[in-house]
């Protein structure tokens, strides 16, 4: 591969040192006002056409950095660039023509659909707000969106209740592609749905984004879901990100102690008896971002924690373009080294 | 035998008619067993234990059938009857730790509590026993544990602590109802090595009802998967994930993406969604999303059988 700035290559999202910081508390409380750091000190490129897959425990910023990245949430620190554009600091008015571009898809399709309106009315909804489209116009993207997510032409008519958490989800992605955005953030969005279910959304998600070249920022807890829809993996830890990769290279070899632990705990269905993987089992929970532990954050947790990473935290190191590492001791496999020549 | 449940059946009547939530569930547990049961929602996993457990008490409900504990029937047992057993021969732990536990007493007074409500004997013993259970199911500072109320706890800890309670009288059968969902991975682990643990030292048996295959394949000795109130398989874990026999456990089986080797472009996705229990399609409740349908299907409803490793399915009795 030679350095040349291809068109995939470019990216279209890109945070420099994102923090996010919320005060809690009041001067009345007994702690008195205090500021948790949700996320903290994230640099993350997001190229066209890529997914990017965020994963850690609950309470690790994953969703909280979603939020700043489609500008829900103002950001504390650092800048947020879209296409090379700084929008950190842009006011509302100044976002709207952005919002069409950068759009989200939600856990709870239940919790995010109006109960009162019409599902047609729904994905509608946008294309009134930001398109200067007729309503004949309007009726006939709608029907197109439906045929997109795989509802029948006559669902427009019903509402969000009438319908199984699937199909309510697929109304949920109509919403969300219904601009014809360039990036879509989904923050969990299949783990409301029964098992038998998820697979339909994820390969309906690998559908429009090949046919509409689409970018997503994938979370979800589900560690197998994460891998099957990513092209990199970025893990979070305690508002940081600790490891970033290939996706399939860091479920393969990861080097971060953390990294490690997340993804042997996941149970997977061994269909040869007696065929049992090593298991690191963490002792205790995620610290309070409230509090977090001095040096290295993880180091309470780490079975490998050393004096030093007590002490000093570790700076993110790039063993290679896109391969990230924030770690004192990490594990580095010939995979994650570059190749020589 | 621990637990010999023939024949259970689980109506509520609404005002839409007849909901028939369990259709004839056969099953036994030994000591020591652990029997993972997997189904989606509506599947009818939790209701069943319910049954079980006595704790269906709503007027519109009808059960049917017979749950047999250690010989003794359950089904038609006076309330008085169930409460003492239930807490002290049967415990059950639920998904969400806090709808066992008051916000406004702390951990250590709960158990206690609990304890005593059994056994008995003095607060100060009751006291030392809640400090060894907690040493038991991991905390790592117990005695300061007892002080804590639960909101004081994160979520892994406050299930701890509710299994630390559920353990408390040494329970021979143990039910769980999806007890590790609501927690993170890092944190199910622990608490999957714990039953695994405890089943080795007290000896009791265990229901784990879940809908994560992963789960039960690691934990599980024995495999039930549901699917609109009907057990469609069951089998050893060996039998069941090596050689899965009914349409259903092999889609769900197959729809699970990998999380080592190639990842297949598409996902073998299972088409529809599970049924509503009010509108239950006629014959096979799985026909409609099938890929291997044929006439009979449409018609009857399969039996499951009397084999170890048994499927309700037509194709498969017919092969």
């Amino acid at each position: 591969m030679s350095g040349e700035m291809t068109d995939t290559d470019r990216p279209i999202l890109e945070t420099r040192s994102l923090g996010k910081r919320f005060s809690i508390g009041t001067r009345f409380s007994a702690e008195g006002r205090r500021t948790v750091h949700a996320v903290d000190n994230v640099s993350l490129t997001v190229r066209r056409g890529e997914t990017v897959g965020l994963v850690g425990e609950s309470g690790c910023g994953k969703s909280t950095l979603a939020r700043c990245l489609v500008r829900l949430y103002d950001i504390s620190d650092g800048q947020l660039l879209f296409e090379g554009d700084d929008i950190t600091s842009k006011s509302l008015s100044e976002l709207r023509p952005l919002r069409r571009r950068l759009q989200m898809v939600f856990q709870d399709p239940s919790a995010s659909l109006n109960p009162r309106r019409r599902v047609g009315d729904l994905v509608a909804e946008p294309l009134r707000i930001h398109g200067k489209l007729s309503s004949r116009e309007i009726s006939a993207r709608v029907a197109e969106l439906f045929d997109l997510v795989g509802l029948q032409p006559d669902h427009v008519m019903r509402y969000p209740h009438e319908f199984s958490g699937g199909q309510r989800q697929r109304v949920g992605i109509a919403r969300a592609i219904a601009l014809n955005p360039d990036l879509v953030v989904l923050d969990e969005p299949v783990s409301a749905l029964d098992v038998s279910v998820q697979a339909q959304i994820v390969n309906l998600l690998a559908d429009l984004q090949e046919k509409l070249n689409l970018t997503y920022v994938f979370i979800a807890h589900d560690l197998s879901v994460v891998r099957q829809v990513s092209t990199r993996i970025a893990v979070m830890y305690l508002g940081s990100i600790v490891e970033e990769g290939p996706a399939e290279e860091v479920f393969a070899s990861p080097a971060h102690p953390y990294s490690q632990a997340l993804i042997s705990a996941v149970p997977v269905v061994e269909t040869t008896p007696g065929g049992t993987r090593k298991r690191i089992i963490l002792t205790g929970d995620v610290p309070s971002p409230l509090n977090p532990p001095s040096g290295c954050r993880f180091h309470p947790r780490c079975p490998i924690a050393a004096e030093r990473c007590r002490t000093e935290r570790p700076e993110v190191v790039e063993y290679r373009p896109g391969r990230k590492v924030a770690c004192h001791f990490p594990t580095i496999s010939p995979a994650i080294l570059p190749a020589h020549g | 035998m621990i637990l010999s449940v023939r024949d259970l059946k689980v109506s509520f009547r609404t005002d839409d008619g007849p909901v028939r939530a369990i259709d004839g569930v056969s099953f036994d547990l030994a000591e020591s067993e652990i029997l993972g049961v997997v189904g989606e929602s509506g599947s009818g996993k939790t209701v069943s234990l319910l049954a079980v457990m006595g704790l269906i008490t709503d007027p519109n409900a009808i059960i049917e059938g017979s749950i047999r504990y250690k010989g003794r029937e359950l089904v038609g047992l006076p309330a008085r009857e169930l409460r003492r057993l239930r807490g002290n021969e049967i415990a059950m732990i639920f998904q969400d730790p806090m709808t066992a536990l008051t916000p406004v007493y702390t951990i250590g007074w709960q158990i206690a509590e609990q304890i005593r409500a059994h056994r008995n004997i003095s607060k100060s013993k009751a006291m030392e026993r809640v400090e060894e259970l907690l040493a038991e199911v991991n905390f790592p500072n117990p005695h300061e544990a007892m002080s804590r109320y639960p909101h004081q706890l994160s979520g892994g800890m406050r299930q701890r602590a509710v299994i630390a309670m559920a353990l408390s009288c040494n329970p021979a059968l143990l039910v769980a109802d999806e007890p590790t969902t609501a927690l993170d991975v890092t944190v199910q682990a622990g608490i999957l090595d714990l039953v695994r643990k405890l089943r080795a030292t007290h000896k009791s048996a265990v229901v784990f009802i879940t809908h994560d295959m992963g789960v039960v394949s690691e934990l599980a000795d024995r495999v039930m998967v549901m699917y609109a109130g009907r057990i469609v398989e069951r089998g050893s874990r060996t039998e069941l994930f090596s050689d899965p026999q009914h349409p259903y456990t092999r889609a769900l089986l197959g729809s699970i993406p990998p999380l080592t080797g190639a990842k297949p472009r598409r996902l073998p996705a299972i088409p529809g969604s599970p049924p509503s229990l009010l509108r239950l399609p006629q014959g096979c409740a799985f026909g409609p999303r099938c890929p291997v349908r044929y006439e009979p299907c449409l018609t009857g409803k399969p039996d499951l059988g009397a084999a170890t490793h048994a499927a309700a399915c037509f194709r498969v009795a017919q092969a």
